[in-house]
């Protein structure tokens, strides 16, 4: 709760917080807020934006409704980057721990193993996983984690590096606390807040890895994405470039929204750091 | 019945390919309800040494004598249940508690771990402690950052006797802190001796200080042990090069009288 009252405070905290609760909203409520398949043709094909107030953002070349298509494709970029983000964080917190605790040769391989991870291009390997695999929800998910857990095994690693050679996990060892109750009580929870700051900046990596995935026909076809609806306006951009445009819109506004809140975030913890 | 007796330790550091003896061939002894003052220049080992004597740091050679046992070969359990009979005080005042701790766990850790009073009677035994230490109990609900440098170490030096050790390690305890403090800390460890028969290694570079509350004081240069002796003899007729330099160190405070008034050149 203190970390949240400290995120308001600085403006990037306050404008990022906004604009992400405002997409949670659109994502939760927006089958109510355009109610039935977002893919079914509704209207007259190419319809510009602003002229009938039933499409206030047009339609598309087969007539879907663009405004329809944007409220549902929220659902699918925020759940893919957060799922990404959650899972890639996970690997690359138990990753980094093992490695940190452990030492010696464990680390070694491991850290070795982030090495090849990080030498590939996160993109080029989500683009491989997914045609090989195929294109589903869960895949692109899977993929975008891949290319994303070495950063935060990294910092993970370092961390604990750092905080067990501190002086309060020495009077720690000193009552004679148990090393496991060392590990979860004394230096994981001081280890977390820098990776948790990553974390923003990983889902939106994943927000655009997915849009990008999408863009060149790797996302999953049964779901609307802004990816897709870019990749689908490309074709007749030059008549029609509403129809890349407005996802291009909620593209940006989302992961400038994410950047923010990571800022904000990073100052947060800073800013605690920093109080006597 | 000597309480601890350090026989031959040493430890070596490599760096850069090239060993550097931390603490070399160091024996000393310590009697229940002793001070023992270890002084020596920064980078003379004596940290080390106490880092050795707390098992925080492995020995190259050597062993330590504590309570009858052989302190060096305990491990596992066993060692984490001696340990409540060896406690150490650290010299930087903020980094020797997690910093999300409160007052109140800080000083439960110790009682939990080792079982010193039932969970019914902690909040007591904390009042208790911070009592004995000379702070309010309603400290007890603070964050640890939320309280000053002083009266962080009496929540160490709190921690310290939470598990009714008989020998605590002081590692530069006061150095840290404001002198107007650093004084009513000693007193409080005077007192705590006194009344419950700890006794201290007291690690420091500053012989004011070691004067102030030793039975006896050791001398290290460069990991080794070059004088030891009782407090007043080291002081007033320091035999070693080392320890005339640590002497010769402590700064006086010369009074002369002034005659006339200052002129303004």
């Amino acid at each position: 709760m203190r970390l949240l009252r400290d995120l308001l405070r600085t403006p990037e905290g306050a404008i990022g917080l906004g604009i992400l609760a405002a997409l949670a909203l659109v994502a939760l409520f927006a089958p109510v807020l355009s109610p039935g398949d977002p893919l079914r043709i509704a209207g007259r094909a190419l319809l510009p934006p602003f002229t009938d107030p039933a499409f206030p953002l047009g339609t598309d070349r087969l007539g879907r409704d663009v405004l329809a298509g944007i409220l549902h494709g929220t659902r699918t970029s925020l759940a893919v980057g957060l799922a990404a983000a959650l899972a890639a964080i996970a690997i690359g917190l138990c990753v980094g721990l093992t490695a940190g605790f452990a030492g010696g040769l464990i680390d070694e391989g491991l850290m070795r193993v982030v090495d090849a991870f990080q030498i590939v291009p996160s993109f080029l390997l989500a683009l491989a996983f997914v045609s090989v695999i195929g294109a589903s929800v869960p895949v692109v998910v899977l993929a975008i984690a891949l290319g994303a857990w070495a950063d935060p095994a990294r910092l993970t690693r370092a961390q604990v590096l750092s905080i067990r050679e501190r002086d309060y996990v020495a009077s720690a060892r000193v009552i004679g606390m148990h090393p496991a109750e060392i590990a979860f009580r004394e230096i994981l929870p001081n280890a977390l807040p820098p990776v948790l700051a990553l974390s923003a900046i990983i889902v939106a990596a994943a927000i655009l890895t997915e849009a990008a995935l999408s863009f060149l026909g790797l996302g999953d076809p049964n779901v609307v994405t802004w990816g897709s609806m870019i990749a689908e306006g490309r074709n007749i951009l030059r008549s029609s470039p509403s129809l890349s445009i407005f996802p291009g819109i909620a593209l940006v506004i989302t992961v400038i929204g994410v950047y923010l809140f990571s800022e904000g975030l990073t100052k947060a913890f800073a800013g605690r750091r920093l109080e006597p | 019945m000597t309480l601890l007796a350090i026989e031959n330790l040493s430890k070596r550091f490599s760096s850069g390919g090239r060993a550097v003896a931390a603490v070399g061939d160091v024996s000393l002894t310590l009697e229940p309800g002793e001070t023992l003052g270890l002084v020596g220049a920064s980078g003379s080992g004596k940290s080390t040494l106490a880092r050795i004597l707390m098992r925080l740091l492995p020995a190259d050679a050597g062993s330590i004598r504590f309570e009858g046992e052989d302190w060096l070969s305990l491990s596992g359990t066993d060692l984490r249940r001696h340990r409540a009979r060896m406690q150490m005080v650290f010299q930087d005042v903020l980094g020797a508690f997690n910093p999300r701790a409160t007052v109140a766990s800080v000083l439960d850790d110790p009682l939990r771990i080792h079982d010193i009073v039932p969970k019914a009677g902690r909040a007591q035994e904390i009042a208790a402690l911070l009592d004995r230490v000379g702070l309010p109990a309603s400290y007890a609900g603070r964050s640890i950052r939320e309280v000053s440098g002083g009266q962080r170490q009496r929540i160490a030096i709190a921690r310290a006797i939470a598990t009714k050790p008989s020998l605590i390690v002081l590692d530069e305890a006061v150095s840290a802190l404001d002198v107007s403090i650093r004084g009513r800390i000693l007193e409080l460890l005077v007192e705590l001796q006194e009344e419950r028969g700890i006794s201290y290694l007291f690690v420091s570079h500053d012989l004011a200080v070691l004067r102030a509350v030793s039975h006896r004081i050791a001398v290290m240069e460069a990991g080794r042990l070059v004088e030891t002796g009782p407090m007043r003899q080291v002081i007033e007729n320091p035999q070693s090069p080392a320890a005339k330099a640590l002497v010769n160190a402590v700064p006086r405070l010369v009074t002369q009288p002034t005659e006339g008034p200052f002129h303004d050149v």
